[in-house]
């Protein structure tokens, strides 16, 4: 690993989970939403000092690793490698700036680190390397390689006998990678109910909608189908995300949430608009941009 | 064009043979036994994995996941990653080609702990075709960094690479045989990343992997009866590459031939061959599968067809040194 925890980071983050748990539902709603404007805004400036990113599906996931990671996730930003760490895969490989800026607020290592995103010899790259990135399971990148990865891990977390929760971002155009569904029959098979999908369900895709490229609809009867137990959450309700998240699954079965994100949410112009896959905002759109997220 | 038989049949019934994947499948058995971290995970390939006693000893730790070579990969690099040490076993064909992108993001550059056991290898699937035949895996894999591909010629060096590739932490493809090979002698014990010189000689050099070792030391004994001396290595870990001992045999012997049961576009002749060309340059001949797809027929008639023989090394060593066959 090159890249070193924030001194105390652990302790932070324990205690910012325990004040956002004990809050008030209200209050807890308005620090989440600044928590997660403010990673969205450290996101797009890797991005604009980068010159380069995938900022719509950055944004569109950017709620539900600030809920994983802030609220649901055992884990530990001082001892990343601890076996008994809650395992989070991010299958969207290309959404590493979210990943990036989320890991960071976590106190996985230095804010500073994050200026350093693609640029040459940085550990930071456009797809994450759990070889150089604390937090970071396996690479990820080419899609359709988190799920299976996913069901290797809760497979062993089972025959440790150990209560440790599996979960796995994917997109959901890379739901058309096969490989996924050969997973979803072994995790299905093996009744892993310590794994948790969660689907970015934000119905774009690089060059299209999912629906006008290669169609995944009915998306919920097909997990159904594969003997997932399936809920449907809106994901950039934050609170929406930590009772689903947090709620043990059902026994037996593993579990997928379609989370109904919008691609580039948070900034009104991106914001459900397929070129901003990978596309980098001029200097006025990233004004605007940012002033949209300051809330 | 079909050449003479390696050896005659009365030799052939004389000198036993052995299946690796049965050294293979009593190491992993006894691993397992001694360490609880170890695990098997499979693609419907029980039976031809060798993982039969396997699964009736430690049914809680064989993972079948089905006809599915990327999720069974990624699997493994899973289990890897909750600290189990999983012996990944597929027919090679299938575990290399379905999955090459799994061995290459989940395994190798992940530098995950996966044991990738690509089993009947070459043309060990014989009459069943092209699609069943794995003359590609060695020079797909090869090109992959921070993975050791290693290439067991026996039984006892079958043994020796699963314990290593066990107590080894890091990604390792073994190509396991299931094509009969008879026990090399002198035995030379597996050191991952050294060549084995099983006959000493400063003529030429004849280098081969797996099931055509002991070829190979039949062609040297054959050569040494007109003379000619022939150092014979067992190359048996192909990436990375003992490069000293390719160095060595181009600086003291006059040429070098490959033989593999592997197609000759990038396999353990191109390892070599780049290898030569870097140090120093000397003739090479590199025998094996010329670059086309298989006709049908088993594999003792596959190897004869394609020159992948003692008689054959014995004739390309000849012409490398200028010698009438």
């Amino acid at each position: 690993m090159t890249l070193r925890p924030v001194p105390g980071g652990a302790r932070h983050l324990r205690e910012l989970r325990r004040s956002l748990t004990e809050a008030p539902e209200a209050e807890r709603r308005s620090r989440l939403a600044g928590i997660a404007a403010a990673i969205r805004r450290r996101n797009l400036a890797m991005i604009l000092r980068a010159g380069m990113g995938h900022v719509g599906g950055d944004f569109s996931a950017v709620d539900i690793l600030t809920v994983l990671y802030l609220l649901v996730l055992d884990c530990d930003p001082e001892r990343p490698r601890d076996p008994e760490r809650d395992r989070f895969i991010q299958s969207k490989g290309h959404g590493s700036g979210a990943l990036y800026a989320t890991l960071s607020y976590a106190g996985f290592f230095a804010d500073a680190e994050l200026d350093t995103y693609m640029a040459p010899l940085s550990p930071l790259g456009g797809h994450p390397d759990c070889r150089k990135v604390p937090g970071v399971e396996t690479n990820t990148g080419p899609l359709g390689h988190g799920l299976p990865f996913a069901v290797g891990a809760a497979l062993a977390a089972r025959l440790d006998g150990s209560p440790r929760r599996t979960f796995v971002l994917t997109g959901d155009g890379e739901l058309q990678e096969g490989s996924n569904w050969e997973a979803a029959l072994a995790a299905a098979h093996h009744r892993l109910d310590s794994l948790t999908v969660v689907v970015d369900r934000n119905g774009l895709q690089q060059g299209a909608r999912t629906e006008d490229t290669s169609g995944l609809e009915p998306l919920s009867a097909k997990w159904e189908a594969f003997g997932f137990t399936v809920r449907a959450v809106d994901g950039h309700d934050h609170e929406a995300l930590r009772r689903e998240l947090s709620a043990p699954p059902p026994p037996g079965r593993p579990r997928c949430l379609i989370a109904a994100t919008h691609k580039g949410h948070g900034v009104s112009f991106m914001a459900d608009r397929v070129e901003w896959h990978h596309r980098v905002p001029t200097a006025e759109e990233a004004r605007r941009a940012m002033e949209e997220l300051q809330r | 064009m079909t050449a003479a038989p390696a050896s005659g049949p009365a030799e052939a019934t004389t000198t036993p043979t052995h299946d690796c994947r049965v050294a293979f499948a009593a190491t992993l058995l006894d691993l397992a036994a001694a360490d609880p971290r170890v695990v098997a995970v499979c693609n419907d390939s029980v039976g031809s994995s060798g993982l039969g006693e396997f699964a009736a000893r430690h049914p809680d730790r064989l993972v079948n996941v089905g006809i599915a070579e990327q999720a069974m990969v990624g699997v493994g690099a899973g289990l890897a990653g909750g600290g189990r040490i999983p012996f990944v076993c597929a027919a090679s064909p299938f575990l290399t080609g379905r999955a090459l992108e799994q061995i290459k993001a989940d395994v190798a550059y992940s530098r995950a702990n996966v044991k990738l056991c690509g089993m009947s290898p070459g043309l060990a699937y014989g009459a069943l075709g092209p699609t069943h035949h794995s003359i590609e895996d060695l020079a797909w894999l090869r090109a992959l960094a921070d993975l050791t591909v290693v290439v067991p010629a026996d039984p006892a060096e079958t043994a020796e690479a699963v314990r290593w590739a066990h107590a080894h932490d890091g990604p390792v493809f073994l190509r396991v045989g299931r094509t009969p090979v008879p026990a090399l002698t002198p035995h030379v014990p597996f050191a991952p990343g050294r060549a084995a010189v099983l006959r000493r000689g400063e003529d030429v050099t004849l280098v081969g992997v797996g099931t055509t070792v002991s070829l190979l030391t039949e062609a040297a004994d054959r050569l040494a009866l007109r003379g000619v001396s022939a150092r014979v290595l067992n190359m048996s870990t192909v990436s990375p590459l003992d490069e000293r001992a390719v160095r060595e045999a181009a600086e003291d012997t006059r040429g070098i031939v490959t033989v593999e049961e592997h197609t000759v576009r990038g396999g353990l002749g191109g390892a070599v061959a780049e290898a030569v060309v870097t140090h120093r340059p000397v003739p090479m001949r590199i025998l094996g599968v010329p670059g086309v797809f298989a006709p049908t027929g088993d594999p003792r008639f596959l190897r004869e067809h394609f020159r992948i023989t003692a008689a054959a090394a014995e004739r390309a060593a000849l012409d490398l040194l200028g010698r009438a066959p």
